[in-house]
């Protein structure tokens, strides 16, 4: 009994782990395609047709570079700060849920009751990667960049967390399962909280260090920011962590407000189709399809809004996403309290 | 059979266990890989820390903005308080408009703060 869920659940979190890594690396490809528009270029076509092998020839390339550690920095957290990045980056898709149960076995790794806490809880573990790397390098480039990365991620992550209190508070649960079921019966939850899906989604820009929130990385007055000193997979694992964050946040934020797996219409659906694996491949491909969007959008901001400067910054996390978001949930109460939603 | 119990009763957060084991065993594989492969070559100018072609000057791991710190205190501050608000918005439904004002007051307190540091220009950058 316990060993049959043990081996479901490991099946489950090695296809999650090997979807979280292969949409990162198309990513990385469509990244350079996307921009490559953008500016009226071809982007990378040499490496298999439409260059679609690119992302393994970049691996390849990664792997068989010297793996070079600075006489004057701290060995141990060097290695320490990009495996904390890229280790927590690859568990934040535990809790998320991919489609409807097949034959009784849920499609998602874990529903565990606090999910949205355990996304925040790893979330800020990720910080630690930044901040272990920079400071290890010994670099001053290295050093400013993690701090401006630490200081600029734990400021949004305030904002973030007062933006999805409105959302457990209409849905009254954490777990995102549960959340996401919830969005089948009715309205996706971005219609009945679009304020803080800007938050959440302006957020997340900042906690995954993308344009125009990507100042630890500001090539024009810090080199490279934080990875420096890095080279090899080491500098690989910094540079992937973040597409595998964009991933990451791209399918919390389709869970949280877009309805997750549940496609419009989805009784009509499920009546066509009967409630079997086909429901849920369509539901899986649907959710998939709402990811993949989120992550173009993180490219196409990057490549259309210049960067910020530190205090706007600064100013836009605590001066105004802070209250805003604050008022978003006092507005929340007052108007369920209103509409007789408590008792 | 203590044991056996006390794993059923967690058996939710199981998986993430197993999500770590999978995570953490690769992430380790390809450190040890990528230290492997690849050339070697050491000389003594390419160990130094890389400031932009001009030889090395001072330690990095000097002082630097207070305010950083700064920030880093008042987080710790405002994210208490916003983990204080997700048990209340979970039972938000059950708990009425009593416990709704309470949270108000709570928020209300939270908010004179804000204002103070606003005021003492904690958060001004310049």
């Amino acid at each position: 009994m316990l060993s049959s869920f043990l081996i479901i659940k490991f099946l489950l979190a090695i296809a999650v782990f090997a979807i979280s890594l292969g949409v990162a690396a198309y990513a990385t490809y469509g990244e350079r395609k996307v921009a490559a528009f953008m500016q009226d270029r071809i982007g990378p076509d040499r490496a298999g047709p439409f260059g679609l092998l690119q992302p393994i020839a970049d691996g390849v390339k990664m792997f068989m570079k010297e793996d070079f550690v600075p006489a004057n920095s701290n060995k141990f957290l060097f290695v320490l700060g990009p495996s904390i990045a890229m280790t927590t980056a690859l568990m934040t898709a535990v809790v998320v849920p991919w489609a409807s149960p097949v034959n009784g076995v849920a499609l998602q790794v874990t529903d565990i009751n606090i999910g949205l806490l355990y996304v925040f809880g790893v979330v800020s573990i990720g910080v630690y990667g930044i901040m272990i790397g920079g400071w290890a390098s010994n670099n001053k480039y290295s050093l400013l960049g993690a701090l401006r990365a630490s200081s600029q991620m734990i400021s949004y992550e305030i904002a973030m967390g007062l933006s999805l209190i409105s959302i457990v508070m209409i849905t009254g649960t954490m777990s995102l399962g549960k959340i996401v079921e919830q969005q089948s019966l009715g309205y996706w939850n971005v219609f009945l909280q679009p304020l803080a899906f800007l938050i959440f989604l302006i957020c997340s820009f900042a906690e995954t260090n993308r344009a125009p929130f990507d100042l630890p990385e500001c090539e024009t007055e810090l080199v490279g920011g934080y990875h420096t000193e890095y080279s090899s997979m080491k500098l690989g694992f910094y540079l992937f962590s973040e597409y595998v964050n964009m991933f990451n946040s791209g399918a919390i934020m389709a869970s949280l407000f877009f309805g997750g797996y549940n496609l419009p219409f989805a009784s009509y659906f499920a009546q066509m189709v009967g409630q079997n694996w086909i429901l849920s491949l369509i539901q899986f491909l649907f959710f998939f399809g709402k990811i993949l969007f989120f992550i173009f959008l993180f490219m196409w901001v990057r490549w259309t809004l210049p960067r910020f400067r530190y205090d706007q910054l600064m100013t836009l996390g605590w001066k105004i996403l802070l209250p805003l978001s604050i008022l978003n949930i006092v507005a929340t109460g007052i108007f369920m309290y209103m509409s007789g939603q408590i008792q | 059979m203590i044991l056996l119990q006390s794993l059923n009763s967690s058996r939710d957060f199981l998986p993430i266990l197993l999500m770590f084991i999978v995570a953490a065993g690769f992430v380790s594989f390809v450190m040890v890989v990528t230290q492997w492969l690849g050339p070697k070559h050491k000389s003594k100018v390419k160990a130094d820390s890389f400031e932009c072609g001009i030889e090395q000057i001072g330690n990095a791991r000097s002082p630097f903005s207070i305010k950083y710190f700064l920030v880093a205190i008042l987080f710790v501050l405002f994210d208490v308080e916003v983990i204080f608000m997700y048990p209340w918005a979970v039972n938000f439904k059950s708990l009425g408009a009593i416990g709704m004002f309470e949270m108000f007051t709570f928020i209300a307190f939270l908010l004179i703060g804000f204002f103070y540091i606003l005021k003492k220009g904690a958060l001004k950058w310049d």
